[in-house]
């Protein structure tokens, strides 16, 4: 049985992924590759304002424009269609009404506004041109900060101002910890705002079938159960009439894990009409109408002693929200708030933080979704904190951490660390990148001019999201596991991958403990009439929850296999052994395979008495706490002195995420992650301008970096198991992106050391370097 | 992509091309590689009622020489120029520039026809032809001509080509010293674009600036040549001395420089200058 930390056949094994053949053959079929007879296309009218009343929409002629079948605004779903969710709850929290068409105002640009539909995409999008729409434009709200104080023009008038929420966390006497501290380092630092960019941006197709009263839709989604509770909702029908499909999903970084306007929208037009109706998202509309991540900005003030013992931490920062709330768009600081503790021990923690609407999309989770932010912070602030200090950045971690036997570690933020060794992550990096042979070679590089620097990441993460207490709709997972009458096993999985390949790493799984070739294991998720109800993919929590329900649902087929073989065997069920797929009895030459007890179970003319025929079980599991991966991640740069451009010389990442179950996924994880964190850090913003316009909504202003902008990854691993979840994982899915991210701001203020450089926000574009080079 | 519905021509000669320019006027547009045009139509900024597409027109991606000089034809592609053996032995600064356009995939498709045609600021070509004195021939139904590199970037995304004419060859005469040749470029870090490009054509007697040919892009709405710098350079010793005072000058004709959140003119006239001196350095053979 493959429990906490043991290989197996498959597992521990670098095993291809089997999704693969399909996905790079152009075999794989995501929404758009879905046609079904007589369907119709949707394009939207988006709002060019960020903010405007609207004082009347025409639409005589783009509903006479050849091939359109309907036209539909606000007035059409005004009461009839829910408004769009906000699952996160926090204590006076303002949630707008957030309708799925603009009724009598557009607050971003890109807000959907009316949905032509026609017989193609083609009429469908020349009859949006026709739609006259008169518009009073209206005093934007950009900057967040401005837009908290009292004089701001105001976006939802229902509550007189555009602060959504004010949240306060930590623990500890931080007045007491910072009056002690022999220094207080401060630096203010922004987390610019992202564009996930999947891929496969979003898209639906709903299919309503009037006479048995069912809607089916396919939508790219990481959370289709959750989806189809909420959109059943929003369209007033009964649930279980509701089939929602996740096909295969091109990416989503927490973009998906979302409820769109658009969804609810295409269920309803379709119902409307009785056909099939499809909308694919462009990549402008992805740019302005699907979630932004980061967009905070904040002080941050460390109490330290002169030795480098931290003390205590304060962090006041304010939240670009958006407009709207989407599904979790105010939960999202939160969870940077119980993730300041990082690595170290922080006796006494706390964070105020001012939520505020703003004229552009909302924000919500973005690959590491909160957790990046704290991270930054705190990597950040304690190089700063070394550097005046005069103490060597590592040591100042060093010094920090909680030992291996101090875990597991309550933080002053109220998390419980489940395991830990940081220091042995530490010790592995810098062994990997000779980190004093690397100070050396700095110091001779500045002495000849060259500017070098060194930046380490000391992160930890939160991941296998979570206990439900601590979740806004169930933080468990599902699995059914199926043995058929010819023995081959079909898994169905509540969670619901989209690239991450669990359909390899959970068959590796299954097939250890059932004992049976991995070609005989299909897993199956993403479709709420075929598997049971489940929660999704995000968090980094498919593995550590998703997986941990298999292994538990085979230990139950297990158990009743082992009835029925002992039947079988003519001996009990106490006597029976089951290895590598068969089941032995005494004497141990009387066996029966997995495959003659499957064929028994469903034949079940032989059966023991009071057993039920067939062989499957379902578990439900829910985790008793978060896990808590970690890991040091070391950049070396080299800037250029007469551009200010920045070139990553190495960049080493050792991460620590448990017992790994497929080291080529780990691997693939870490080096996404990390493309993504550097990404953030030296590339991507996407910028709105003073009129609330979108400056940066394609690829060729938004720079999303490609292999040639990214370094050759030297990663390795600690294995630290963890006692959460019994196969002793921990969730890779956000590393690299939380690890990534400061490890190179660092690195590029330590090589502008000489220049006195303290802090850049990101991105960080060689202007910036430069003018730090030329002292402006 | 979700453009306007348009008509599509495809004519097999210049003068089947020529005719159907003729019967649209101002409302059609030339699809050649496509990079400029199909971003265009994709973001309805462009809605014309007819595409003229002129990749089937035979003859117009020749790339061969002919006496003492180059002749490109308008479809040849940047790839093609990028690989060819005759731009390489005669005028290696057209493989440098080629070389560094946009990623595989665009300089597969993209022609130089197109991308002069279209005078995007921040295209690569227009050092390279400035800095090579290159002329680019058009045909309309009333005839040929021909016009300078120098006369050809009006403006940004303006060229010298009149409604009616096509780019057919870019001729460029083959340069006395074709190795003293270098293009340097700051890319993009999103479209790769040039955010300035530098191209530098040398003539070298006894170590000095016999002929100091420099044009640069991507600094300002029109390419220009840094006749400042080159007249600094010209007759003097191309040592580390005066290409550091030559370069210094390079955005001297930059009246007004382009800007956005990526660069500001000021750094855009900055690293002007300093790929100046590398380019120099290079063609001047400093660096080993």
């Amino acid at each position: 049985m493959t429990t906490n930390g043991k290989n197996g056949k498959y597992v521990g094994q670098p095993v291809k992924r089997t999704e693969d053949p399909r996905l790079i053959q152009g075999l794989g079929h995501y929404v758009d590759d879905i046609k079904l007879a007589d369907q119709l296309s949707v394009a939207f009218l988006r709002s060019p304002y960020a903010h405007a009343r609207i004082s009347s929409i025409n639409v005589d002629a783009a509903r006479s424009a050849p091939g359109v079948v309907g036209v539909f605004t606000g007035a059409d779903i005004d009461g009839r269609v829910g408004f769009v969710p906000c699952a996160a709850a926090l204590p006076g929290l303002k949630v707008p009404r957030y309708p799925v068409l603009a009724i009598g105002k557009v607050i971003f640009v890109g807000q959907p506004i009316a949905a032509v539909v026609a017989v193609n995409q083609y009429a469908a999008r020349d009859a949006v041109d026709l739609i006259e729409v008169d518009y009073d434009p209206l005093d934007v709200v950009i900057d967040p900060v401005r837009g908290a104080a009292p004089e701001s023009p105001v976006i939802h008038e229902e509550f007189g101002t555009n602060v959504a929420f004010n949240h306060q966390a930590g623990l500890g006497d931080v007045d007491a910890a910072f009056a002690q501290a022999d220094r207080i380092v401060k630096q203010r630092m922004n987390h610019q705002r992202l564009a996930p960019i999947s891929i496969e941006p979003r898209g639906v197709l709903a299919s309503y079938l009037p006479g048995e009263q069912q809607l089916t839709l396919w939508t790219s989604t990481q959370i289709p159960h959750l989806a189809r509770t909420q959109i059943a909702v929003m369209l007033g029908m009964p649930e279980n009439k509701l089939r929602l499909i996740a096909p295969e999903v091109g990416g989503g970084f927490g973009s998906k894990l979302n409820i769109y306007a658009e969804e609810a929208l295409l269920g309803f037009i379709s119902m409307q009409l009785n056909r099939p109706v499809k909308w694919i998202e462009t990549r402008r509309e992805n740019f302005a109408a699907t979630i932004h991540g980061r967009a905070q900005v904040g002080d941050v003030e460390l109490a330290v002693k002169n030795d480098g013992t931290i003390l205590g931490l304060r962090y006041d920062v304010t939240a670009d929200l958006g407009a709207y709330h989407q599904l979790l768009t105010p939960a999202i600081p939160t969870l940077t708030g119980l993730m300041l503790s990082g690595s170290y021990k922080i006796p006494a923690i706390s964070m105020t933080c001012k939520g505020v609407f703003t004229n552009k999309m909302s924000t919500d989770a973005y690959r590491g979704a909160g957790r990046p932010e704290a991270t930054y912070v705190l990597e950040r602030i304690v190089d700063i904190a070394a550097q005046e200090l005069g103490l060597d950045p590592v040591e100042v971690r060093r010094k920090n951490f909680p030992r291996p036997d101090e875990f597991p570690f309550a933080t002053a933020t109220g998390l419980l660390y489940d395991s830990g060794n940081y220091e042995a992550a530490l010790d592995k990096a810098l062994g990997l990148v000779d980190y004093d042979g690397l100070r050396r070679e700095q110091q001779s590089a500045r002495q000849n001019g060259r500017l070098l620097g060194i930046g380490l990441s000391t992160y930890v993460e939160i991941c296998a999201l979570g206990p439900s207490a601590a979740m806004p709709a169930g933080g468990w997972e599902s699995a059914t596991v199926r043995v058929e009458p010819t023995g081959k096993v079909t898994v169905l999985t509540g969670a619901s991958p989209h690239g991450q390949g669990q359909e390899t790493s959970f068959a590796q799984i299954t097939a250890d403990m059932l004992g049976v070739d991995m070609n005989d294991v299909l897993v199956l998720h993403g479709d709420t009439s075929i598997v049971q109800y489940g929660i999704g993919t995000f968090g980094s929590r498919a593995t550590a929850v998703g997986g941990t329900a298999i292994v538990l649902a085979i230990e139950k087929v297990i158990a009743k296999a082992k009835h029925i073989a002992a039947h079988l065997l003519a001996t009990s069920p106490e006597e029976i052994v089951f290895e590598n797929g068969k089941f032995s009895g005494t004497p141990l030459d009387k066996q029966a395979s997995i495959q003659e007890v499957a064929l028994a179970a469903h034949l079940a003319s032989n059966l023991p008495p009071d057993t039920e025929p067939g062989l499957s079980a379902t578990h439900f599991f829910e985790p008793k706490n978060f896990t808590f991966p970690f890991g040091t991640h070391v950049c070396v740069v080299e800037v250029d002195k007469d551009t200010g451009d920045i070139k990553i010389l190495r960049y080493v990442a050792v991460d620590d995420c448990g017992k790994v179950i497929n080291p080529l996924l780990v691997d693939g994880q870490v080096h996404g992650g990390i493309a993504q964190g550097l990404g953030q850090a030296l590339f991507e913003e996407v910028v709105y301008d003073e009129s609330g316009q979108l400056i940066t909504g394609t690829l060729m202003d938004y720079t999303v970096p490609k292999a040639q902008q990214l370094p050759r990854y030297e990663t390795d691993r600690t294995e630290t198991p963890t006692d959460v979840n019994p196969l002793g994982v921990k969730g890779v899915g956000e590393a690299g992106t939380i690890g990534s991210t400061p490890a190179v701001v660092n690195a590029v203020i330590d090589a502008l050391r000489p220049y006195g450089a303290r802090h850049i926000d990101m991105p960080l574009r060689p202007e910036k370097t430069w003018r730090i080079i030329n002292g402006q | 992509m979700i453009p306007t519905s348009f008509e599509y021509h495809a004519p097999d000669s210049i003068e089947a091309a020529l005719d159907l320019i003729d019967r649209y006027g101002d409302d059609c547009k030339i699809l050649s590689g496509g990079h400029s045009l199909i971003p265009l139509l994709k973001l309805r900024l462009a809605s014309p009622a007819a595409v003229i597409d002129i990749g089937r027109i035979g003859d117009l991606g020749h790339i061969r020489a002919d006496g003492s000089t180059l002749r490109i034809g308008a479809l040849a592609t940047h790839a093609a120029i990028g690989r060819s053996d005759v731009v390489s032995t005669s005028c290696p600064l057209l493989v440098h520039t080629a070389r560094l356009i946009g990623d595989q995939q665009v300089r597969n498709r993209g022609t130089i026809g197109g991308s002069l045609t279209h005078a995007d600021p921040a295209a690569d070509w227009p050092a390279a032809m400035l800095a090579l004195e290159a002329t680019i021939k058009v045909r309309s139904r009333s005839g040929e001509r021909t016009i300078n590199a120098a006369d050809f970037f009006i403006d940004a995304m303006t060229s010298a080509v009149q409604p009616g004419e096509i780019v057919t060859e870019i001729i460029v005469p083959i340069p006395a010293q074709p190795a003293a040749a270098s293009y340097f470029k700051v890319r993009h870090s999103a479209s790769g674009f040039a955010v300035i490009g530098v191209a530098v054509q040398l003539k070298v007697e006894n170590g000095a600036g016999a002929d100091v040919r420099i044009g640069v892009t991507g600094l300002s709405p029109r390419p220009f040549r840094a006749k400042t710098a080159e007249a600094l350079l010209k007759g003097q010793p191309l040592d580390e001395k005066t290409i550091t005072a030559g370069a210094a000058k390079a955005d001297a004709e930059a009246t007004d420089t382009m800007e956005d959140i990526y660069a500001s003119g000021e750094y855009r006239r900055h690293l002007t200058r300093v790929h100046a001196k590398r380019a120099l350095r290079k063609a001047a053979g400093l660096d080993k």
